[in-house]
């Protein structure tokens, strides 16, 4: 399963080697790690509670993933994303792509994090010292989902190698 | 019988997180659907109105305001995603 929505947290190498073990046919391997910060919006956030939509999360992410394979030269995916109270300084999310080069595993990599933030369901809900607050969804995030939608899959899949 | 799940801030301002509910015969899509739950008034009405960005999918995939809304449907409403 490439898809997991867990409270536990990840243990990235171990990951990444489950995943590479034993397949000569990778040549790059590209991973993104998402950390709790302890500031948003110049305020200090004491922590988060990560919310999500149980069966459509995994859908939405397994569709995501789906979509990478199908316009990249993609070996393996992984993502891992965990719900529940998050410090600072906690792992929230890891993306792991496999792919025979690096242009592949990298842009495949970020494009799932681009439409991660997009369109899975999760919701973030911070804990400051005024109180809780919803994390309001970002511009510049959709503005990095768009910029895929605007790039033809054949012209995505001619990235360096 | 359609079920309707809330998420996040909806779930908190509406005050519920999921409620089985009659379909109207006037409800044929999502649009009509919001036309519908705006009628109950308060914070229906002003977390539904048309300028808040409201996020609804309909049996686990995203919809839109055509998205059809079918009896044993399951529909969510939410706020634009926050995860990552």
């Amino acid at each position: 399963m490439p898809v997991r929505v867990q409270a536990e947290d990840f243990d990235a190498g171990a990951e990444i080697l489950a995943l590479r073990r034993g397949n000569p046919k990778i040549g790059a391997l590209a991973s993104f790690i998402g950390l709790v910060r302890d500031v948003n919006n110049g305020e200090p956030v004491t922590g988060m509670t990560l919310e999500h939509y149980p069966g459509m999360t995994e859908k939405a992410l397994e569709n995501i993933v789906s979509e990478a394979q199908s316009r990249w030269d993609v070996l393996d995916a992984l993502v891992i994303h965990r719900v529940g109270l998050l410090l600072p300084t906690d792992q929230i999310v890891l993306v792991v792509v496999s792919s025979a080069h690096r242009g592949d595993a990298f842009a495949a990599c970020e494009f799932i994090m681009d439409y991660l933030k997009t369109r899975a369901p999760f919701w973030k809900k911070e804990q400051t010292a005024q109180g809780t607050r919803w994390v309001e969804a970002r511009e510049t995030d959709d503005r990095s989902a768009e910029r895929w939608e605007k790039m033809s899959p054949a012209s995505a899949a001619h990235r360096p190698r | 019988m359609l079920k309707l799940l809330y998420f996040a801030r909806l779930r908190e301002s509406l005050g519920t997180d999921s409620e089985a509910v009659e379909l109207a015969p006037s409800v044929r899509d999502v649009a009509g659907l919001m036309d519908w739950l705006r009628t109950r008034g308060g914070s229906w009405s002003e977390e539904l109105a048309p300028g808040r960005t409201v996020r609804v999918s309909v049996n686990l995939e995203m919809a839109e305001a055509t998205t059809p809304v079918r009896d044993g449907d399951e529909v969510a409403l939410f706020p634009p995603v926050t995860g990552g």
